[in-house]
């Protein structure tokens, strides 16, 4: 009993510092700005002053009343789904081709990784170098190299492009292919990974049965890879939310916002208007939206655990 | 190695605690966001100025880098807010300082101080209205700035046998001339937005006048004006001469239009300048100046000034600090290095370069306006509603709907 009772306190004592900095910093912090999302701190008088006049959902109205947040929210959404097909199937497909161990497989499984190791701030900066689109006269980046290929057909606006197909404003291509470059290759370390861990001679028999490379892949691989999958899913998906520096870096948000995701749009409130409470009510439908891709996922490993 | 470790923690607890030990009351916390090049020796210059008269203090530089000032500027509110405030601090005069430090209280009125100096009238009355809320001056002026500045590239207009526009009308003849032959007339870089609102508000203090453009900001005139609507039709004019990738340049990347000879005209501020002297470009023979048509007599500007926070932990030394900010010593110390213009009208000119002198006659005759673009005349929220209203003007280029917008979100605030 006595021995029982001075465990339970060590896990506690160890435990208590998690809890307390988790606690605070997080869970506090979230109630903190559920509460200012709901009062006037919309000046930096009353947020200075500490007055706080309860106003429901006013603040919430603002955001969703300004077609700013509406594209950007669109934009986002466009952004996560085509930044997840896009670095699933190259990082799959790349994975699943160093997974043969391809002479120099070493060295190219580096270097597809490398660009997760910078950070989003360098893959901005250089992206917009390359997708500055110049002028007729005077192309840069790309259209310079599509000119001097001789495909001046070609050449268009990338992100500075106002163009787009319903709600999916085409600008946005150039963002999520610099997006792709970066976490295709982090996709690929994981599902790598998981393939070394695969029994060669699953494999091995399912050759023997006659079953083609397609086969295997989708009949066994995919399968057996089936929550690494999920778990990428779920990463590149609050990595898609949480973009602020790639899109601040790289575009800015755009001509008519065509480039603007809800992160840019929450800062600029927060710290350039001093719109207090419109940014926390931004900020609360970003975790909402988190919210909605995570806690299944956690719901789900839960349950397979116990 | 694990000795190692220890000696580490050691020496940045000693680090941590020592310098918290020497802070003795003969140090002076300066608060700005001048880091880059020029600026920050600009700062230099001027401390050293106060470090040789007032020997017993001590400067700390604490300069958060970002530009204009926008990462600075949410340091300067959470330490105000966490009652940590520096001994003095840059605000831009106008609505920044109104709004954001003088109405919440955060500010020690000046004018005793002024009085006491003898300083009171050798500044710009205009300018030090500015920092002036009921009566109380609350920051002293230390550089000015002109944004309704024309550039242009001397020999491209000349090679083209054209001169400099003085009216509208004439601007669009340069400009459409200069597009008949393949040229870009007015480089624009509006990825960070507000040099789309920079354009357009030296279009409304041309089409309204000063008197009327400052009576916007006090609300005494509405968006509703005929000759908002006047602006917003030449700034849509205008769209049609502007490079097309404008909504991947920064201000920098337009004016680097100009001397690579891709563009002949760019609307900016006289911080501009400091670029095209960073190139090598001499003024009049390389780039030439005149102001935005209309606005010939007009000065918009954008002043950066320092004021005394309640609660500075050394208000003496603030107090010294501003004394050297407000003096001639000072303003000619930092101005001719920072490139700006000195806010006292009685500087001495031969420490100038020819466009600064420009500069400092306008500014002594011309009526001044405030710069929405920069935080002098409207609340920064207002600020960042219009630069959303005229970012999307720049694409959809509605001009019946912008004006609603604009005068919608002006509503709010006057």
């Amino acid at each position: 009993m006595k021995y029982k009772t001075k465990e339970k306190l060590i896990s506690v004592g160890l435990l208590s510092p998690t809890i307390i900095g988790l606690g605070i910093f997080v869970y506090g912090f979230i109630w903190r700005t559920i509460r200012i999302s709901t009062i006037d701190w919309n000046n930096i008088t009353n947020m200075l002053r500490g007055i706080e006049n309860f106003v429901g959902l006013d603040n919430f109205r603002n955001i969703f009343t300004s077609t700013r947040f509406i594209t950007g929210l669109w934009n986002n959404i466009f952004f996560l789904i085509f930044f997840i097909i896009g670095s699933l199937t190259i990082g799959i497909t790349l994975s699943v081709f160093l997974n043969d161990k391809p002479k120099g497989h070493f060295i190219f499984q580096n270097i597809y990784l490398f660009p997760m190791a910078i950070s989003f701030v360098v893959t901005g900066t250089v992206w917009r170098w390359i997708f500055a689109p110049g002028t007729e006269d005077f192309p840069r980046g790309i259209n310079l190299l599509l000119t001097n290929i001789g495909l001046e057909n070609l050449r268009w606006g990338w992100f500075t492009s106002t163009e787009g197909i319903g709600l999916f404003n085409f600008a946005l291509i150039a963002v999520i292919v610099a997006a792709i470059w970066q976490f295709s290759g982090y996709t690929m370390a994981m599902w790598l990974a998981g393939l070394r861990g695969i029994p060669e001679q699953l494999i091995e028999a399912a050759r023997i049965d006659g079953a083609s490379k397609w086969q295997i892949f989708s009949k066994i691989l995919f399968p057996m890879q089936k929550a690494i999958t999920l778990s990428a899913v779920i990463l590149l998906a609050h990595i898609a939310l949480k973009a602020f520096d790639l899109v601040y870096v790289m575009t800015g948000s755009g001509p008519r916002n065509v480039t603007d995701i809800p992160a840019v749009f929450m800062f600029e409130t927060t710290f350039r208007s001093n719109r207090y409470s419109d940014g926390a009510a931004i900020a609360l439908v970003l975790l909402v939206l988190v919210g909605v891709l995570i806690i299944p996922y956690l719901v789900h490993s839960f349950r397979e655990d116990s | 190695m694990r000795k190692i470790g220890l000696l580490a923690i050691f020496l940045s607890l000693a680090l941590v605690f020592g310098t918290a030990g020497i802070a003795e009351a003969n140090e002076v916390e300066i608060f700005s966001w001048w880091t880059a090049g020029g600026e920050e020796d600009a700062l230099l210059e001027l401390i050293d100025v106060f470090e040789e008269n007032y020997p017993e203090y001590e400067v700390i530089n604490s300069a958060v880098a970002g530009g204009a000032g926008a990462q600075a500027k949410a340091v300067m509110i959470t330490r105000m807010v966490g009652g940590n405030p520096p001994d003095s601090f840059q605000v831009h005069g106008g609505a920044e300082l109104m709004y954001t430090y003088v109405e919440p209280e955060l500010m020690r009125p000046l004018n005793d101080l002024l009085e006491e100096w003898g300083y009171m009238d050798n500044f710009n009355e205009e300018i030090l209205e500015m920092s002036t809320h009921d009566g109380n001056i609350y920051s002293i002026p230390l550089n000015v700035h002109r944004s309704n500045v024309l550039w242009y590239n001397v020999d491209m207009l000349e090679e083209h046998g054209l001169e400099a526009p003085e009216s509208f009308d004439e601007m669009f003849e340069v400009f459409d001339a200069l597009q008949n032959e393949g040229v870009t007339p007015l480089a624009l870089g509006d990825m960070n937005r507000w040099p789309a609102l920079h354009l357009f508000e030296t279009y409304l203090a041309a089409t309204l006048g000063p008197e009327n453009y400052n009576a916007l900001w006090e609300g005494e005139v509405g968006f509703d004006h005929p000759g908002v609507t006047e602006a917003l039709e030449l700034l849509d004019r205008t769209i049609d001469y502007v490079n097309t990738d404008h909504a991947s340049l920064d201000w920098q990347g337009a004016a680097e239009l100009l001397v690579e000879e891709q563009a002949v005209f760019t609307v900016m501020g006289d911080w501009a300048e400091g670029y095209f002297r960073s190139v090598d470009w001499e003024p009049n023979e390389d780039y030439g100046w005149t102001t935005v048509p209309g606005t010939e007599g007009n000065f918009m500007v954008i002043t950066d000034t320092f004021g005394l926070p309640v609660g500075a932990p050394n208000p003496e030394g603030a107090e010294a600090w501003l004394e050297t900010v407000a003096s001639v010593e000072g303003q000619d110390a930092f101005n001719p290095v920072k490139g700006s213009i000195p806010a006292r009208l009685d500087a001495d000119r031969d420490q100038y370069n020819v466009y600064l002198q420009s500069s400092m006659d306008d500014f002594s005759e011309d009526a001044l306006t405030p710069s929405i673009a920069h935080g002098s005349a409207a609340p920064e929220a207002l600020m960042s509603s219009f630069e959303d209203v005229i970012n999307e003007f720049i694409t959809d280029r509605d001009i019946e709907t912008t004006q609603e917008q604009l005068d919608q979100a002006a509503s709010e605030y006057f």
